[in-house]
């Protein structure tokens, strides 16, 4: 099978902007297309990355965008798989192109978001599971996120301290980054003085809720070699794999596992599996790796994603960070864009960003937050209700 | 508030209220899947093709798989119990017959520092919120007196 080759990555700056959101979906579109050195009306295929909480224009983000960027009579799709949307708009487009239907696609995610706690759409609706966690439990994002936590401490002996750890790191690897909403450097003493929201979890240790934009210009590998790109990035997976039966760790918006009674064999873990397919259709493995993307909806949830992604054991998490491992400069850096503990959350832009970061890094173009030498690079993220999202890209 | 308030719970159908109170799911007839909440139309197993359901009371005892609390007022559709927001513990809980977790708030009064995974707990209801005339009751985790963890 031929590579999709990324041509071009664009990002509208993380922030509380308030503002349309299809204004950041262009600015950072148009900055994809500049980067790619491609004119929009040479766009086949426009693949948007939906939000819900902005009206119809949302839901049909596709052609939202390509509205804004001006009809041309490209084809359109748009897809909402909640915060792993961005990969599954990337995902049409890399199909639309490995299909042999176009040759240049554009894919944009982009959202405006409200202030606090991510809640549920008004209305009643005692049908939707994530209407009705709000209302009979009070669990927020970060109850599932704090449930982890607690749990890591339990068995492997973590630390509040090794948490804040993780997003002290990611506070030293966002500085520099221009797209970042939050550059503000953190010690760990700052961090365990911030107010605690779920026990463990303190408030600068969740994932804040943000405004932004991300895009990617991404043409079939005859396309590239016709324009004349040297050594692209190309695309080598992307995973966007469902749990299998039965799930047996509590999900967000879930109020259970399921029943594993029925079943005698045991079925890999979600969070494992997402990457393992990324890892298989690569056919690279984790020692393979130069960097790593990875959600980190909470300090601790970036240390379970160091197991998830296969880069240490159960349980060792805490000794690759505190080895300076993960952190720039070291064996295998995560998150160097520093995450989104310094972006905050735009829920269909966020796996885009994770890939314009890749792209960056891997191009050399990363500055300041650069990984020497990067060759090869995962992102790793999952989306409520069993989206999951992992993208290997190498140059 | 003199009168007298009618007990409900504050959904139908997901556990009894009475003096043993449950957690109600369902289970698969072919295959013998539990669910909770209930599945209806059709069995989430995959390797199942069954439609057909009998209603299950799941255990009223489980361990504590992890826990945590809210320290601040979720947002609606949460409906807060009084003026002055009081934080409350959450926890998951592991029933080891149904093989599953399930998630609950933990008994009022019971606070972070009261819990630790693998301890006993069990299954009580207590008031989620109050209307003018009736109270809605809501199943909470408690731990068991003297239970060793």
């Amino acid at each position: 099978m031929s590579d999709v080759v990324i041509a071009g990555v664009g990002m509208h700056p993380w922030g509380k902007w308030g503002r349309n959101f299809v204004e950041y979906g262009v600015v950072a579109a148009r900055a994809a297309l500049e980067d790619a050195g491609i004119d929009y009306r040479d766009v086949q295929f426009v693949s948007g990355a939906d939000t819900v909480r902005n009206g119809y224009p949302g839901y049909v983000a596709g052609a939202t965008f390509a509205q804004a960027l001006g009809w041309t009579g490209a084809r359109v799709a748009s897809s909402y798989a909640a915060c792993a949307s961005g990969a599954t708009a990337l995902e049409v487009a890399r199909a639309e192109i490995l299909a042999g239907r176009c040759d240049v696609a554009l894919v944009v995610g982009a959202d405006t978001t409200p202030k606090g706690f991510l809640a549920p759409n008004a209305g009643e609706r005692p049908d939707d599971p994530d209407w009705l966690r709000f209302r009979l439990l009070g669990a927020t994002n970060p109850t599932y996120f704090a449930l982890y936590a607690r749990r890591r401490m339990a068995l492997y002996g973590a630390t509040e301290r090794d948490f804040a750890e993780v997003r002290a790191k990611n506070a030293r690897h966002g500085l520099e980054n221009p797209n970042a909403r939050y550059r503000k450097d953190f010690s760990v003493d700052d961090i365990l003085a911030s107010p605690m929201v779920a026990d463990p979890l303190r408030l600068v240790e969740i994932c804040a809720t943000s405004d932004g934009g991300a895009a990617l210009v991404v043409v079939s590998a005859d396309y590239a070699k016709r324009k004349g790109l040297d050594a692209p990035v190309t695309i080598k997976a992307v995973s966007t794999v469902t749990p299998a039966f039965p799930q047996t760790v509590i999900e967000m918006p879930n109020f259970a596992t399921d029943s594993g009674v029925a079943v005698s064999d045991s079925v890999t873990p979600f969070k494992d599996s997402i990457t393992a397919a990324a890892y298989e259709e690569a056919g690279l493995g984790p020692e393979d790796l130069s960097l790593a993307e990875v959600y980190d909806l909470s300090s601790a949830l970036e240390l379970d994603w160091y197991e998830h992604i296969g880069l240490c054991k159960a349980g060792e998490a805490e000794r690759l960070l505190h080895d300076g491992d993960t952190t720039i400069g070291g064996r295998i850096p995560v998150n160097p864009s520093g995450g989104l503990a310094c972006f905050g959350e735009a829920v269909p832009a966020q796996a885009l960003a994770q890939v314009c970061e890749l792209t960056w890094q891997l191009r050399g173009q990363a500055g300041a937050r650069q990984v020497d030498g990067a060759r090869v690079g995962i992102t790793a993220n999952q989306g409520l209700f069993g989206h999951g999202s992992s993208v290997i890209l190498t140059r | 508030m003199s009168a007298i308030l009618k007990r409900a719970p504050a959904i139908e159908g997901w556990f009894t209220i009475d003096d043993e109170p449950a957690l109600l799911g369902n289970r698969c007839t072919t295959c013998g899947t539990v669910w909770f909440p209930k599945s209806s139309f059709f069995c989430g197993n995959p390797a199942c093709d069954g439609s057909e359901f009998e209603e299950a009371r799941l255990s009223r005892r489980g361990k504590v798989w992890s826990f945590t609390d809210a320290q601040y007022q979720p947002p609606p559709p949460y409906i807060p119990r009084s003026e002055t927001y009081e934080p409350f513990a959450l926890a998951a809980v592991e029933l080891a017959d149904e093989q599953m977790v399930v998630l609950g708030q933990v008994a009022e009064g019971v606070t972070v520092n009261d819990l630790e995974v693998g301890q006993p707990v069990e299954l009580i209801v207590e008031p989620l919120y109050t209307t003018d005339d009736t109270e809605y009751l809501v199943y909470k985790w408690k731990p068991i007196d003297g239970a060793p963890a």
